[in-house]
Parts: structure tokens; C-alpha cells; sequence
């Protein structure tokens, strides 16, 4: 049995601190749900696990299964088996999904000559249309798209653990349900362990939580069974959010892209 | 052999190297350009013809697919011509321009001196010339390839390519710029005729040695509702230079102009265009793409010329630029002159690295970061090498870029 392992972890952000010290450990097969308000840090917690440049971590560890994952780099990250769906896709021209993941799975030494075949099952299953496929990564996707893109890629790379940032956001409740059922499903298939970063409770009707937390001002400030999620959606997070005007009630039809940060 | 009389005063009526005034880099053509370094009276002008074809480029002919014609040129002397039978008798020529019946009439057509003191030099020197003409009507349904080959150390070769199309004639020329590792300066001019709705798709891959300067120049002529595409692969060369001059003189007429180049060592890849728009209705569009490794420097500028009389103009211009090593250096200078309002213009230009975000989006799927780059940069150039006018000498275009980014996309 497998787990991640966040301690004491602190970073900071063109100079300013964003994480102020988040413990969390994920296990193998287990699902949690991060919660919490816009600007509280979840964004940047999933960057610092990914080692995105532009981050600096000033103090605390990460680790997989006892390796440390901070002293690594990115594609070292993911091999340690670290996969983050991000918050926005980024497009890269030129380069195929294909070229993509068979670089990625080469590069870890396993067996690059079934991504074909893997592309095109998952596409299937999460409801990604082929001609996608055939895209450069992410161009020309809409958010939905890019977003079942990044649970396709999530599954055929199988990793240990997976980081979602806000997978529901910018995503219609079709690809929501094919997206979280896809994750759900991987926690059984192969184990997975998932942080699902979220600002609503609706991803988690199919994906679901076995731990909420609710991330404020950079550190875990509660945690608790699915039930607080629920609570979460009744109630904002003014609770948690200081020196600020409350958070108004979580309004669904927000726009889901509205955070200033990726 | 001797040459026509027709010739013979042509040549002695432009310069020769001892009148030779070099430009100066105060010029805005010729800004940041290596012309300071360059000393004619170091090179000598071929006065023998090479005999003989290549291997090597054998070897490229070969790998190049079917071809309705070809012409291998070696150090100025055409070595070798061939055009399938069938487009001959429909009145097709490919081969030496001097040997041309008609070549008093195409020589020069478009360029005449060419746009600068080289393309004199080039009307003084030229030895055979190429010409390929299409008359009005033909359509050459497979592309016709020429080798510039050069092997001569020390040399100052002037290759010259005349390709006349002809009304509602359409053809497809591969010109390929390759030479062994010798020192030599070349400087060729390619005269471009495009008739009323003819149809020209020109490609040029310049994968000359390490040691060659190339100062080259591009003139092109495009008539009503005709469409030239020219397409450049900047690769070789100490210094590598072209000027594109491409005029849409005749309503309608369009003018697609790109080209990749990708530095490294200490190359200088230097590129001028003149987009210029004399007449109503008429549409350019261009794309330069080029990354810069190593010491190498890259310089584009480029101006769009929309004249009083051209109402209805499209016109775009964009140079990306790759930085991939600090010690590299990319500059462009991307320039308008409208003289009417009813035009649509733009211009984009950019010089900066390889896109973080990219990497890391790629490096967290658990691709290392220097394959992650590579892809990156192969990837930069698709856009302008899925376009180009001879699908066949793409593998090979990509194979050159492949070798630089084996190198490594850093150094
Ligand atoms: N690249 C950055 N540069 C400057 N500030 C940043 C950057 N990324 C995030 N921040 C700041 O960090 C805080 C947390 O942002 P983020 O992690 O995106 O929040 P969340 O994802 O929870 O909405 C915000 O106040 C944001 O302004
Ligand atoms: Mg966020």
C-alpha cells in the first residue's frame, strides 16, 4: 500500500507566502477532496507538488512511497508516479498526443508500443472524440475537451497518485460524470490515490471523497467525512476566511474560470 | 562552348568585381548583416565547367519520389537535365537557361540586376542558369527538382533560376541549395514569373556546408489572380542570407512566402522581405519561423509595401523566433508603408525561449525536460513544413532540424 505524504509543507510565490504549512497523506486507492475558497492556495499546492518553475518551497517535505519528491524534477515527479490534471491545459503546438505519452512512457521504461491502443479504448470510455486525437495537445480544445483530455492521459499513464485541480471546472455534467467516474473507477483498477482540488461538491457525486479538507489561507483548516463537503456547499467558507468579506454562497453557474491564477 | 552575343553584352554591361562598391551596414537592408566581413577578391569566379553528376546528389534525386523533371547544376556548369517526354512535347523547358530558345527574353524578366549590387554580380558571373517554363495552360502534375551543387573550394559561384509560369499553368519546383564541406561564396538569384492565374509553388532548402557564405536573392513577379508560394528552409551556411522580393503586380494576385531556419556554431542566418502591393485585391501572407542555438544569430526584417492604387490589400507578416541558448541572439524588425485605407494589414513579431509552461506541462506527464524541449522546437516548425510546396523534401528538412536538436537545443 502506497502513499503520499505532505508535511509541514510551506512555498511562496513571487515573494510571498502562499502555503503555510499543509499535512496531508493520501493512500493508495483512497480519495480526498481538497476544498476551499479562491486564492486560498490549492492551485499553488498542486504546482509545488509538480515542482512547477516559478515556486519556491521553503520548508517541509512530499514524499511517494518514502521518495522525496522535492528534490526532484518534474518528469522525475511523474515517474515516481505523480500525475496533476491541471486547472488549465496548456496547448502545445506542434507536438501529438501520441509523441506525448509514447515519450513518457518510454522514458520510464515501460512498453510505449500500447498507446495506441490505450488512446483510443480510454478516448472511448471518458467520450473524447477520436478526430481529437489527431490535435496537437490541447489546441484548439475547448475546456470540456481539455479536461477529458487530461482523464484520458490520467489513464493510460496510470500513475500512483493524481493530483485534480478543479477537474470540474469548465466541464458540462456529461464530461463531469465520464471525467469523475473514469478517476473513480482508477481507484479500484489500479489502486489510485487522488487529491481532487475543488471549489464545488459536484464533482464528487461520482468521485467519492473518503476525506474532505477544506484548504484556507495557505494551511488544512478542517477535515472531515464526505459530510462536510455538503456542509461546505450550505455554508461557504466564511468560516475559515479572515479579515474578509464572507465568501457569498457558492453560486453554480459562476463562472468556473474566473480565478485569477492558474 | 561559346556564349550568344546577346549575353556577351549583357555581362559586359554590369559590373564587374573590381567596380564592386560592398553596401554598407548603415543601410537598413543591410543592418546587422556580416556584408562588412565579406572580401570578394578572395574567392575566384569559376572559369571551368565541372563535369560530371555528384553522388550525392544522385543520392537526394533518388529519394525525392517521382519527378517530372530535373537539372543538377554543379559549381554554375548544368551537369545534367531531364523532363519527362510528354511535357516537352506540350512545350515545357528545364535546363540550362543559356541554352534556352527563348532565354534573351526570360533572363531578367522579373529581375532585371536583381534588387542589389550581388544580383549584378550575379548577371556578370551567372555561367548556365536554369530555366524552367511552363506555358500558359500546362499543368506539371509531378514537381521539378533542381540541385545546386557545389564542391570547388574557394569559388565565387552565381547560381541563376528563371521559372516562368505561363497563364493558368501550374508547377511545383524543389531548388536545393547543398554543397560539400568546402569554403566558398555564393550568391544566386532566383527570378519568380508568375502569369494570370498561374499557379507556382517554389521551395528552396539551403543546407550548404559549414564554411559557405550565401548571399541570396528571391524576385518575383505575380500577375492577376495568379499564386506564387514560395517556401525556404535556411539551415546551412557561415552566413546565410536571402532577400525576398515579391511584387503582386496584377489584380488578385496572391503571394504565400515562409520559411524555417534554425541556427547553431556560430551561423548567421540573415532574411530581408518586401511584400510589395502594386495593384487592387491583392493578398500576401508570410510566416518565418526560425530558432537560434549555440552562438548563432538570426535577423529578420521585413517590410510591407501597400501602394496608392492597391485597395482591397491583405497583408500579413509574423517571425517567431526561438532563442534556445543565451549566447544567441535573434533580432526582427517587422515594417508597414500603407499609402491606401482600404487594406487589411498586420504584423507579429517575437524573440524569446523555449515556453516554460509547455515544458512543464509536458515534464508532468513524465517527459525529461531536454525531449520535452525537443519536441517543443520540432513541433515550433510543423506549421510552416506541412505547407510546404514539396511534400517529399520534408523528411529531409526535418532530418537536418533533427541533427541540430541532437546536438543539443542548448548549445
Ligand atoms: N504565479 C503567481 N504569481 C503571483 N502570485 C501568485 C501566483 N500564483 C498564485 N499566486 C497567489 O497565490 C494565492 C493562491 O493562488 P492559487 O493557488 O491559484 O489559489 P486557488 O487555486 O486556491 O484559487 C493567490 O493570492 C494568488 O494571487
Ligand atoms: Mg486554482
Amino acid at each position: 500500500m502506497g502513499e503520499l505524504r505532505i508535511q509541514g509543507l510551506t512555498a511562496e510565490v513571487a515573494g510571498r507566502q502562499i502555503l503555510n504549512g499543509v499535512d496531508l497523506v493520501v493512500k493508495s486507492g483512497e480519495v480526498h477532496a481538497v476544498m476551499g475558497p479562491n486564492g486560498a492556495g490549492k492551485s499553488t499546492l498542486s504546482h509545488v507538488l509538480m515542482g512547477k518553475p516559478g515556486y519556491t518551497v521553503t520548508g517541509g517535505s512530499v514524499s511517494i512511497d518514502g521518495v522525496d519528491l522535492l528534490s526532484l524534477p518534474t518528469y522525475e515527479r511523474a515517474k515516481a508516479g505523480l500525475f496533476l490534471a491541471m486547472q488549465y491545459p496548456v496547448e502545445v503546438p506542434g507536438v501529438s498526443l501520441q509523441e506525448l505519452l509514447t515519450e513518457a512512457l518510454s522514458a520510464q521504461g515501460r512498453d510505449a508500443s500500447v498507446v495506441h491502443a490505450a488512446v483510443a479504448a480510454e478516448a472511448e470510455r471518458i467520450g473524447l472524440a477520436t478526430r481529437l486525437l489527431d490535435r496537437p495537445v490541447n489546441v484548439d480544445l475547448s475546456g470540456g475537451e481539455k479536461k477529458r483530455n487530461e482523464t484520458m492521459q490520467l489513464a493510460v499513464l496510470r500513475p500512483k497518485f493524481a493530483i485534480l485541480d478543479e477537474l470540474d471546472s469548465g466541464l458540462d455534467v456529461d464530461a463531469l460524470r465520464a471525467c469523475s467516474r473514469r478517476v473513480e473507477a482508477a481507484t479500484t483498477e489500479f489502486d489510485l490515490g487522488v487529491l481532487a482540488i475543488t471549489h464545488y461538491s459536484r464533482l464528487l457525486e461520482e468521485l467519492k471523497p473518503d476525506v474532505v479538507h477544506v484548504l484556507a489561507q495557505g494551511r488544512i483548516v478542517a477535515s472531515g467525512g464526505p459530510e462536510l463537503a455538503d456542509e461546505l456547499e450550505r455554508t461557504g467558507y466564511a468560516e475559515w476566511v479572515e479579515d474578509e468579506a464572507p465568501t457569498p454562497a457558492v453560486d453554480p453557474f459562476a463562472d468556473p474560470f474566473a480565478d485569477p491564477f492558474a | 562552348m561559346a556564349s550568344p552575343q546577346w549575353l556577351v553584352d549583357r555581362r559586359s554591361a554590369a559590373p564587374n568585381a573590381a567596380e564592386f562598391v560592398m553596401p554598407s551596414t548603415d543601410e537598413e537592408v543591410w543592418r546587422y548583416s556580416r556584408v562588412a566581413d565579406l572580401q570578394l577578391s578572395d574567392w575566384s569566379v569559376v572559369s571551368e565547367r565541372s563535369e560530371g553528376v555528384p553522388a550525392d546528389a544522385v543520392t537526394l534525386l533518388e529519394s525525392l519520389g517521382h519527378l517530372s523533371g530535373a537539372v543538377v547544376v554543379r559549381n554554375g556548369a548544368v551537369v545534367a537535365a531531364r523532363l519527362d517526354d510528354a511535357l516537352a512535347a506540350k512545350g515545357v523547358y528545364v535546363g540550362s537557361l543559356v541554352d534556352a530558345p527563348n532565354a534573351e527574353a526570360a533572363l531578367g524578366v522579373v529581375a532585371d540586376g536583381g534588387p542589389d549590387v550581388f544580383g549584378r554580380l550575379n548577371d556578370a558571373n551567372f555561367l548556365d542558369g536554369v530555366l524552367v517554363d511552363v506555358p500558359a495552360g500546362v499543368t506539371v502534375d509531378a514537381p521539378i527538382a533542381i540541385v545546386d551543387w557545389i564542391d570547388l573550394d574557394g569559388a565565387a559561384v552565381y547560381p541563376r533560376l528563371v521559372v516562368r509560369v505561363g497563364a493558368d499553368a501550374d508547377v511545383r519546383v524543389l531548388d536545393w541549395h547543398g554543397s560539400t564541406d568546402i569554403a566558398a561564396f555564393v550568391s544566386p538569384l532566383v527570378e519568380l514569373d508568375v502569369d494570370r492565374a498561374g499557379r507556382l509553388s517554389y521551395g528552396n532548402v539551403q543546407l550548404r556546408g559549414p564554411r559557405v557564405w550565401q548571399i541570396a536573392s528571391q524576385v518575383s513577379r505575380v500577375l492577376n489572380d495568379g499564386t506564387l508560394t514560395s517556401s525556404h528552409a535556411g539551415l546551412g551556411c557561415d552566413y546565410g542570407r536571402m532577400r525576398t522580393d515579391c511584387r503582386l503586380v496584377g489584380r488578385g494576385a496572391t503571394g504565400n512566402l515562409s520559411a524555417v531556419y534554425f541556427g547553431h556554431d556560430s551561423q548567421t542566418l540573415d532574411f530581408r522581405t518586401f511584400q510589395k502591393h502594386d495593384a487592387p485585391d491583392t493578398n500576401s501572407n508570410l510566416l518565418f519561423k526560425g530558432a537560434v542555438g549555440g552562438h548563432s544569430r538570426s535577423v529578420y526584417t521585413g517590410l510591407i509595401r501597400v501602394e496608392k492604387d492597391a485597395r482591397g490589400t491583405n497583408a500579413f507578416q509574423t517571425n517567431r523566433n526561438l532563442k534556445l541558448s543565451d549566447t544567441a541572439w535573434a533580432e526582427s524588425v517587422p515594417n508597414l508603408e500603407i499609402e491606401t485605407n482600404d487594406v487589411k494589414c498586420s504584423h507579429a513579431s517575437t524573440v524569446g525561449p523555449v515556453d516554460e509552461e509547455q515544458v512543464f506541462y509536458l515534464e508532468s506527464r513524465g517527459v525529461p525536460t531536454e525531449i520535452a524541449e525537443r519536441l517543443i522546437v520540432a513541433g515550433f516548425f510543423d506549421e510552416v513544413l506541412e505547407e510546404f510546396p514539396v511534400a517529399a523534401a520534408v523528411p529531409l528538412i526535418a532530418a537536418a532540424i533533427d541533427e541540430r536538436l541532437d546536438a543539443g537545443v542548448n548549445s
